[in-house]
């Protein structure tokens, strides 16, 4: 019941996106079409479910007084800041979560986030970038060809260089990309076929 | 008004940029808030676009009653956090891992392998690469020569390099070579265009700062 | 005396990169340098796509970013959408990112009602999002309508005249994914390109550039913008600058930058070791 039921359903939606590639039939299209929309509503509740805990778990640190609640304190309530009146007067341009707390809070700090990222390259570039083998000096001519070329002064440095830049994107970076593309496209079909016949299992937890 | 929610956006975005200095209250204030926000901006995003038409509007109207299952299954979903119950989750999580399952051993199948195998089946090497190179000498031209024996001989000394059942010794080892040869361009040419994103996400930022903010820049 | 001056080089404070790097980016909002690339193969390959199909065609974009990734690709979908609107195309609009709903609904407001002054439903329409990544665009080649049973707004499908006799990727010329990563791009070229046979143009983060250029070689994508360089590119030739023209300064300035480190890094951890090998 606890392990054989989940094996099954697993198995039937498996078979049935497979099945709907191989024969197009209206039938079977309407039965894998159905289960597809139930799979996008479960999945919407899972993100739901992501949510919900992180509220439980720094709800429970607040109440707990743990060390840091302060800040736990200061994502409950930025949660409900967001979700009330998102949920009560919708997301959509005019409402106040999007125009105001979406546009001038969530905007700038997701942004700002991940460009705080180009300062790490920095300093990962002068401190740990080191060329200590060949392979390694492959890859940093590579990456400083590439740098160069892809800006707008590339042409004055040298003539052929944005178009060296193009070569290297089409020929070899390609090639190494499709040797990666055509590895993990069988390790995927392998894996995916293992979910699906029950031999993998580790998705269902220890008991 | 509008300046006060400009000074709040400033705001958010100089505190998280002060981590930089050190870690700091008014980062980690800033840091807790946006997940906040964002776990709230995600429930009201999914209430909307997906709980509301594709499950509630047609189950309330009564134009499909087997809706009822999925709204089972994600209410299912919440018993993890029993300790007793949690085993229920356990059947919509398989919903999930089978539909995506099912999914990619077509996609990966069909939209990866095959087409990706299919672009390398030309010849070898192209004849007419030679003559363009001979009557328009250039670099260009020149490593236009080895175009067709990357593809398709590169390719194999990629797969090569992949392939652990046998050891890569003896003139194997030069094969496996050159495949890490190929892939660390492949890793360079990344990290080119990784800084090139990070840079972008950068210049927004100060755009924003001192053009639209403090409106000290043009 | 060098050699102490160059050992404590190399355990530079960070915070000295750091300035060193916001300085440079920043510097050229001050002083303009008024850079513009110039246009690269993939990108041309995806402005000639849209611009020969014939006017009136129905466009299927899916604008799958959030706002970390804003700074890059969204100049690449305001200019995408004033390409459309600029040929008389129809887009219809969605996304697979939950973060990006209020994002794109801003930009496809700007552009498509506010610049050109179309009509929502006749001209555009946005469907908004849905989450299921890979299900909803399998789903998508069954049947828009039952994935998307209403827009954006809540509105039926029915009752928007762009949508009529729209049931599948049949019913649209092209698809266009711009795209910061999963799911996105290699999802639709996965699932959706080869499986229901439709042509597809893509706008890429930089970061995904170097995988989808394996796509674009063997003819799975039919065009690719390539990061911020190939929004600015795609700018030009629509003839409308914006922001991504506008950061090609501080991007040749940052790209510098890193150049700089890696070399100068490199350069003191040589001397270093050689001087210690000596002693």
């Amino acid at each position: 019941m606890k392990r054989e039921i989940p094996i099954l359903i697993t198995l039937v939606f498996g078979v049935f996106m497979i099945v709907q590639f191989f024969i197009p039939h209206p039938a079977v299209n309407d039965i894998a079409n159905r289960l597809q929309n139930w799979a996008i509503i479960v999945i919407s509740f899972s993100y739901v479910l992501g949510s919900a805990n992180i509220l439980r778990i720094n709800g429970e640190l607040v109440y707990r007084r743990a060390p840091g609640w302060p800040y736990k304190l200061v994502l409950v309530i930025a949660f409900f800041t967001m979700a009330t009146p998102g949920l009560i007067l919708g997301i959509a341009e005019g409402s106040w979560t999007n125009d105001r707390l979406f546009t001038f809070t969530y905007v700038p700090l997701a942004s700002t986030m991940y460009a705080s990222l180009a300062f790490y390259i920095a300093s990962a570039a002068f401190r740990a970038f080191r060329v200590r083998t060949w392979q390694a000096s492959v890859l940093a001519i590579t990456a400083l060809i590439v740098m160069l070329g892809r800006i707008p002064v590339s042409h004055f440095i040298w003539q052929d260089l944005p178009g060296i830049v193009d070569w290297i994107m089409g020929v070899p970076n390609a090639v190494a990309q499709r040797g990666i593309l055509i590895g993990a496209a069988l390790g995927a079909i392998a894996t995916g076929l293992k979910v699906i016949l029950g031999i993998e299992r580790s998705y269902l937890g220890r008991e | 008004m509008e300046f006060f929610w400009i000074s709040i956006a400033g705001l958010c975005t100089v505190a998280i940029l002060s981590f930089l200095y050190s870690d700091n209250p008014l980062y980690k204030v800033a840091e807790h808030f946006f997940v906040g926000i964002a776990a709230g901006y995600v429930v009201c995003a999914e209430f909307y676009n997906v709980f509301l038409p594709n499950l509630w509007r047609p189950l309330t109207s009564g134009s499909d009653y087997w809706l009822i299952i999925p709204l089972i299954l994600g209410i299912a979903l919440f018993t993890r956090f029993s300790d007793e119950l949690g085993w229920i989750s356990r059947w919509p999580m398989s919903v999930i891992i089978g539909t995506y399952s099912g999914l990619a051993v077509i996609g990966f199948a069909s939209g990866d392998m095959v087409l990706q195998v299919q672009a390398s089946l030309i010849p070898v090497f192209e004849p007419a690469t030679i003559s363009t190179f001979s009557s328009e000498p250039s670099v260009l031209n020149f490593l236009q020569i080895f175009r067709n024996p990357l593809f398709t001989l590169g390719l194999i000394c990629v797969l090569f390099y992949f392939f652990f059942s046998v050891e890569h010794k003896g003139g194997l080892r030069h094969i496996a070579t050159t495949g890490t040869t190929l892939l660390m361009i492949g890793f360079g040419a990344g990290y080119g265009y990784t800084v090139m994103t990070r840079i972008a996400l950068l210049f927004d930022r100060f755009y924003f700062l001192f053009v639209e903010w403090l409106k000290i820049a043009a | 005396m060098a050699n102490t001056t160059l050992q404590k080089l190399e355990k530079l404070d960070r915070r000295w990169v750091f300035l060193a790097m916001a300085i440079a980016v920043a510097a050229p909002l001050f002083f303009k340098l008024g850079l513009a690339p110039k246009t690269t193969p993939p990108v041309k390959a995806f402005y000639d796509y849209i611009e020969q199909l014939p006017p009136g065609s129905r466009v299927l974009c899916s604008f799958d970013y959030d706002p970390g990734s804003k700074a890059e690709l969204n100049p690449m979908c305001v200019s995408v959408l004033r390409h459309i609107m600029l040929k008389g195309h129809k887009p219809v609009i969605l996304t697979l990112w939950s973060t990006a709903p209020a994002l794109i609904e801003r930009n496809i407001n700007e552009v498509c009602r506010d610049e050109f002054g179309k009509q929502y439903g006749v001209d555009y329409v946005y469907l908004g999002l849905k989450e299921g990544r890979e299900a909803v665009m399998v789903a998508m080649g069954k049947s828009i309508r039952s994935t998307f049973p209403t827009d954006f707004y809540g509105t039926p499908l029915d009752n928007l005249p762009l949508m009529n006799g729209v049931e599948n990727y049949s019913s649209f010329a092209l698809l266009i994914n711009v795209s910061a990563g999963y799911p996105g791009t290699k999802e639709y070229v996965q699932y959706v390109t080869s499986r229901f046979a439709i042509p597809m143009l893509s706008g890429s983060s930089a970061v995904s550039v170097p995988e989808y250029s394996a796509y674009f070689q063997s003819g799975q994508l039919r065009g690719l913008l390539t990061g911020i360089t190939g929004a600015a590119e795609y700018e030009a030739l629509i003839g409308k600058p914006g922001l991504a023209i506008t950061a090609m300064d501080g991007q040749t300035m940052g790209h510098f930058v890193i150049i700089f480190f890696i070399l100068f890094g490199n350069l003191i951890f040589f001397i270093n070791r050689r001087s210690k090998g000596r002693a």
